[in-house]
């Protein structure tokens, strides 16, 4: 079974493809993650039996963290600002970023990487938009960890100075707990979702940085007290900084860009 | 269910010192794992024996030491018991807090043969 994504076989594996040449990779399976090793078949002769302690003391996530340094080394020396969007699945990560992508694609060299367990229709959408992105399929993987986008960066080759988003896989669980080497975690909450959602998944809300309510034209539809919201975000993580937006009507999107031109290299 | 990938990283440092040490198997791995790491250990025991399956770690017993979260008030320097990340200090009712301990995810040691 791979470490990574839990796949059981190379069907569901995790692929790393570029949409512009998806058909050259269609047949080609990348495994980031050799299967972990298997016992050591080698026999003893005779059977010892003593008994030794090994005093591990070794963090369980340690390859990702080691992984997730690696990434932000390599953004670091480029002047790369890297942003990590994690959201449920429908809050509206993709329609933000396209539309943030067509507005600011001007002044600033953006790249993507798209993480979902299938398809390669994020990746299509933001490659329409003329912009680099690597779509990673994380199989059965429910979200995305360093080594994968360690790999997905290599692909990019990615200029000096510019922004590149990284779109989990919609979960508001299993991201929260794999660092990417980002340097921003932006987490998006929609209009439609409950006031108490902070709470009910408090470890995203944690480890975020940035908090982005979107839908905001759907506000005289639902039933939904943003400020109430806000209070279990900042019980949760009193550090959030919040932005209130519509991808659909673009309202409220500019104090997002300003915040975004801000932190640009 | 990020229970597979932990159990996994497990299975990977369990492997790589049984063979550093020279050793056959893994008779007892303790781990330490803190109320806040956002371990479901029901999840991490149903994971567990698909994970192990054909590693050192096959007919390892399982130890788990869990660690309590405490966090320390930015506010008022109070040292608490927390149960949720949303906890607020009791002494002084601020959200800002540092957590001291209880998000560790650790392999503490292992039993080899």
């Amino acid at each position: 079974m791979c470490g990574t994504c839990g796949c059981g076989s190379g069907e569901n594996g995790v692929r790393i493809l570029n949409p512009l040449d998806a058909k050259k990779h269609d047949n080609h399976e990348h495994h980031h993650h050799q299967a972990v090793g298997r016992s050591h078949s080698h026999e003893h002769s005779h059977e010892h039996h003593h008994k030794t302690v090994l005093e591990v003391e070794q963090n369980i996530l340690q390859h990702n963290d080691v992984m997730a340094a690696r990434n932000k080394g390599y953004f670091e020396a480029k002047n790369i600002f890297a942003i990590n969007l994690v959201s449920s699945p429908g809050s509206g990560k993709t329609s933000i970023l396209e539309r943030t992508l067509k507005d600011l694609k001007k002044e600033i060299p953006f790249y993507v990487i798209e993480g979902d367990q299938q398809t390669l229709n994020d990746a299509n959408r933001i490659a329409a938009i003329n912009i680099p992105v690597i779509q990673i399929n994380t199989g059965k993987g429910c979200h995305l960890e360093s080594d994968m986008v360690y790999d997905a960066v290599k692909k990019l080759d990615i200029q000096n100075d510019s922004i590149l988003m990284i779109e989990n896989v919609g979960n508001l669980v299993c991201p929260s707990m794999f660092n990417l080497g980002e340097s921003k975690r932006v987490v998006i909450i929609s209009t439609t979702e409950g006031v108490d959602k902070p709470i009910k998944y408090p470890d995203m809300f944690h480890t975020s940085d940035v908090c982005i309510i979107n839908k905001i034209d759907l506000l005289p539809y639902v039933d939904i007290d943003l400020e109430e919201l806000k209070q279990y975000a900042l019980k949760v993580n009193p550090n959030l900084q919040f932005f209130e937006m519509s991808a659909t009507t673009g309202e409220g999107m500019e104090n997002w860009y300003n915040w975004l031109k801000t932190q640009k290299p | 269910m990020h229970e597979l990938s932990v159990a996994l990283g497990i299975v990977k440092i369990a492997e790589d010192e049984t063979k550093k040490a020279n050793a056959k198997k893994v008779e007892l791995i303790e781990l330490e794992i803190g109320t806040l790491a956002g371990i479901e250990f029901e999840s991490l025991d149903f994971v567990w024996s698909s994970a192990v399956r054909n590693t050192v770690l096959e007919n390892a017993v399982k130890k788990i030491d869990i660690i309590k979260a405490k966090a320390k008030c930015v506010d008022c320097d109070t040292v608490f018991n927390i149960n949720y990340l949303y906890d607020s200090c009791p002494s002084c009712n601020s959200n800002f807090k540092g957590i001291i301990q209880g998000k560790e995810l650790r392999v503490k040691a292992l039993e080899v043969i």
